[in-house]
C-alpha cells in the first residue's frame, strides 16, 4: 500500500507534467508505506522513453533519509503516453524489491493516474495507493 | 576502517544491516573485505571479470569512483563509501 497525501499526489503530477515529455523521477521516503517526503529527482537521460535518476541526487536523498530515520517507499517516474504500468525494462531496472515502483502516467492529461508496484524477481504486483 | 552504507537491496547480504565498516587501501581491497565479512555481496556488486557492474555506484566521501581511479582508488581510514543501485528504467526497445 501506498499513503499519499493530496499535497504529495499533486506535486509528483506537476512533476511529471514539467518534465513532459522527459519522464521525471524521484524518490518518496516514509514509514510503512505512508510518504512522508518527496525528493524530486533529476532525470539525467533527459528522455521521453527512459530515465536514470542522478546518482548523487540519490545519494543526497538516502543520507538525509538516513539522517532523519525515513525508510524509501517509492521510486516514482513518469509515463508520458503510456497507462501507468511497468515495462519490461523498468522490471529489469527493478533494482529495489522492498520499494514501491510508483508510476505517474500522463496519458491522459485530464486525468492523470499515479498507481504502485512491487516488483521483484520479475514479477509484478500492484499495490493500491490511498490519496488523502 | 572506513564507513560503509548500504541502501536495503544490499542488506540481505549483511544481515540488515546499514552501516558497515571495512578496511582495505583501495575500492577494490575494500571489496574483498566486504566479500569476506559479508559472503555473495561482491557477486551482486560486481560481474564475473571483477569490474563494479553497471548499475552500481561506488561513491568514496560522495564522489562516484568513475570520476576517480574506479576500482584503485585510494581509501583511506575515516572515508565514508557509499555503494548504491541506480534507479532506473525505461519504455522497451
Amino acid at each position: 500500500m501506498l499513503e499519499l497525501s493530496r499535497d504529495q499526489a499533486g506535486a509528483l503530477i506537476k512533476h511529471a507534467e514539467e518534465e513532459s515529455p522527459n519522464e521525471c523521477c524521484g524518490l518518496l521516503a516514509g514509514r510503512n508505506g505512508r510518504v512522508e517526503r518527496v525528493y524530486p529527482g533529476t532525470n539525467v537521460d533527459h528522455s521521453p522513453y527512459t530515465y536514470l535518476m542522478d546518482p548523487n541526487e540519490q545519494l543526497a536523498a538516502f543520507k538525509d533519509m538516513e539522517a532523519v530515520g525515513l525508510d524509501l517507499v517509492g521510486i516514482y517516474h513518469s509515463h508520458t503516453h503510456t497507462p501507468a504500468y511497468p515495462s519490461r525494462t523498468d522490471v529489469a531496472k527493478a533494482f529495489y524489491p522492498d520499494s514501491l515502483y510508483v508510476i505517474v502516467s500522463l496519458a491522459r492529461r485530464d486525468a492523470p493516474d499515479i498507481r504502485a508496484f512491487r516488483v521483484a524477481d520479475g514479477q509484478i504486483r500492484e499495490e493500491s495507493v490511498i490519496v488523502r | 576502517m572506513a564507513t560503509v552504507y548500504v541502501p536495503t537491496p544490499l542488506r540481505q547480504a549483511t544481515g540488515g544491516r546499514s552501516k558497515l565498516t571495512a578496511s582495505g587501501r583501495t575500492v577494490k581491497e575494500l571489496l574483498d573485505g566486504l566479500e569476506r565479512s559479508y559472503p555473495g555481496i561482491r557477486q551482486q556488486l560486481c560481474d564475473e571479470t571483477g569490474e563494479v557492474r553497471s548499475f552500481i555506484n561506488v561513491f568514496v566521501n560522495g564522489t562516484e569512483i568513475r570520476q576517480l581511479e574506479g576500482l584503485s582508488t585510494p581509501v583511506q581510514d575515516a572515508d565514508e563509501v557509499s555503494i548504491i543501485p541506480a534507479m532506473a528504467g525505461g519504455l522497451d526497445e
